[in-house]
């Protein structure tokens, strides 16, 4: 299983695609390590850099809802899981961006949007870091000196596919 | 109580419910491209399984890039085409007799009612217009399609939209499901089956309704699907002669797919379009939409004709019919891809290629090209593009330019004149 946590990077609007996280020039890499460079590029946010020091030394993205709408391209998970970001946090996901995320035993969590809210009110912090618990169902997040716990929901089978460390490996062992 | 088809569809191919709302379905076709299945063989080879659950249940076709472009396209290329040889994959389409998946795999009779279909592409949802359940996935879900020809769903729920009325002139199943996004928001529709159901799909044709089914993505929508009927017979008919007694016997068994009246669905959408006029988007969101009366005037630098939502032959027939006899602007350049070699041939037979290359169009193969800012038209920073196809985010079609989606006939017009324009005014 990989690991889930670390500092957080807030992206603080609704249906970012995936050709903001990856733009389709780089669909002619034929490895997930020749992508690592280009990740969220054509993403145009105010106060985000796509080649700053936030990036690199996040572990977890928070964002809104409708998050890796648009094209099926698993390059986007990939792009995060290179870049050692396995687990992005959501109100909603589009639904192939959010099975691939599974099927690569990443996580997509889905939270409602009040607990969403509370998790932005640590966007602020430089310091915000937050640790998710697959098996208990519960995000830690810490940050300008204060901390909380929020639980979330997950499918059984989304659970088994993290747990399995993707559906490739699931799916062979089963069918 | 009744079944919907996508529920008719997911019962008959259902291999394991793993857990409560899980489905595991065996797949009818599984469909390949050079952009997403070479990472899928690398990995299936890496783990010492290079094997294909079915050789004639799989086609591929190398069409994102096409020709090869430079050394990593040709690559990319290079592995499909020599992946499709060693598992002797008949159903593969290389250069010369590639087209656009979307538009080339239909046209191939390779999708018929009732039948479960993936790629590894988004827009996969399009061949639901044979009323089959086809959705895009991602190279994982491509790669278990590939060795076990499975793939897991959420139990299916559909949005049922009835298109009432009639198409009015000049507005066309690009505009039917550009209005129909915009009402239903881009994630109106996610992890939902899109029905389209009324008197207005009745009489589409079956390109029509791939062009409705195309976009349902741009909703969220798993899959877009239309009920099997003898429109959808006749463009079968070629494939299908010899498994049925008479088109009569095949409409009977295709009707038997059609969702029952007692159907639950999630929502029910009634739009009347008698009324409504060409459709533009105006952002970088497809659900971003206002008529032509108040986008008309707006200057575009390049306009696109192709994609798998309109570069089949009555895309370019409808645009023809407007530029025949006509110049496009001079501070505008105009690119044609018909989605098929049949298309482009067909076009030639009929003298459109004429018309268009008469009006100053450029020509080129069949390709996915521009539509993702991959090839074949890819825009300047702050360069405008009025475009046939389905995405309108920034920087689609080259970073920092903008596109609009619109019909065949609108790109046309707007070539034309160098800025949007109204068709109806051509026609």
């Amino acid at each position: 299983m990989k690991t889930f946590g670390g500092p957080a990077l807030f992206l603080d609007r609704s249906d970012i695609n995936t050709d903001e996280i990856i733009p389709a020039k780089y669909l002619t890499e034929i490895t997930k390590e020749d992508l690592k460079p280009y990740i969220l590029e054509d993403l145009k946010l105010p106060g985000f850099d796509p080649k700053g020091e936030k990036i690199r030394a996040s572990r977890v993205v928070v964002s809104r809802s409708n998050f890796g709408c648009g094209s099926s391209r698993e390059h986007a998970p990939w792009v995060f899981e290179v870049n050692d970001i396995n687990v992005v946090i959501a109100e909603s996901f589009a639904r192939i961006f959010r099975q691939n995320m599974f099927n690569c035993g990443m996580a997509a969590l889905e939270l409602p949007k009040e607990k969403l809210d509370l998790l932005f009110g640590y966007a602020g912090f430089a310091d915000t870091a937050i640790a998710v618990d697959i098996e208990s169902q519960k995000i830690m997040v810490k940050g300008g000196g204060k901390e909380e716990s929020i639980s979330f929901e997950l499918s059984p089978f989304d659970k088994a596919l993290v747990l399995a460390g993707g559906w490739v490996d699931y799916a062979d062992s089963k069918y | 109580m009744g079944m919907t088809i996508a529920e008719k569809i997911f019962a008959a191919h259902l291999v394991d419910e793993p857990f409560h709302g899980t489905r595991v379905l065996k797949l009818d076709v599984v469909m390949c491209h050079e952009i997403t299945t070479p990472i899928a063989i690398a990995d299936l080879i890496a783990r010492g399984k290079d094997r294909v659950f079915d050789t004639s249940r799989i086609k591929a076709v190398i069409d994102h890039v096409t020709p090869s472009k430079d050394s990593k396209t040709a690559t990319q290329a290079k592995m499909l085409r020599d992946w499709a040889r060693r598992h002797n994959i008949k159903d593969f389409f290389d250069v010369g007799a590639n087209g656009v998946c979307h538009a080339l795999f239909p046209e191939k009779g390779f999708i018929r009612p009732g039948y479960t279909v993936i790629m590894g592409d988004s827009h996969t949802c399009t061949h639901g217009a044979f009323g089959a359940f086809a959705a895009g996935v991602g190279t994982t879900d491509l790669e278990v399609g590939i060795l076990k020809g499975v793939c897991a769903f959420r139990e299916p729920k559909t949005i049922r939209i009835n298109l009432n009325g009639k198409l009015p002139k000049g507005v066309y199943a690009k505009d039917a499901i550009l209005h129909v996004i915009g009402q239903l928001g881009v994630n109106g529709a996610t992890d939902r089956v899109i029905e389209f159901r009324g008197a207005v799909v009745d009489a589409m044709t079956m390109e029509s309704r791939m062009t409705l089914c195309n976009m349902a993505i741009e909703a969220g929508g798993t899959s877009g699907i239309c009920m099997p009927d003898s429109v959808t017979v006749d463009y079968l008919w070629p494939f299908i002669s010899q498994d049925y007694a008479s088109k009569e016997a095949a409409l009977v068994e295709f009707k038997k797919w059609w969702s029952d009246e007692a159907s639950v669905y999630e929502r029910v959408i009634d739009l009347d379009i008698s009324s409504l006029e060409p459709v533009v988007t105006f952002g970088y969101k497809p659900d971003q939409v206002k008529s032509i009366t108040e986008m008309a005037g707006t200057p575009v630098d390049q306009v696109y004709l192709g994609s798998c939502t309109n570069g089949r032959l009555e895309d370019l027939r409808v645009a023809a019919e407007i530029l025949k006899g006509k110049k496009i602007a001079p501070t505008v350049r105009a690119i044609l891809s018909p989605a098929t070699p049949k298309v482009y041939s067909d076009a030639l037979h009929e003298g459109l290629i004429d018309i268009f290359m008469e009006a100053g169009f450029c020509v080129t193969n069949p390709t996915c090209g521009a539509c993702l800012g991959m090839s074949n038209g890819v825009l300047a920073e702050g360069e405008v593009c009025a475009s046939t196809t389905n995405r309108n985010f920034m920087g689609r079609m080259g970073k920092g330019g903008m596109v609009h989606l619109m019909s065949p006939a609108t790109s046309a017009a707007t070539a034309i004149e160098g800025k949007m324009a109204d068709p109806r005014k051509y026609l």
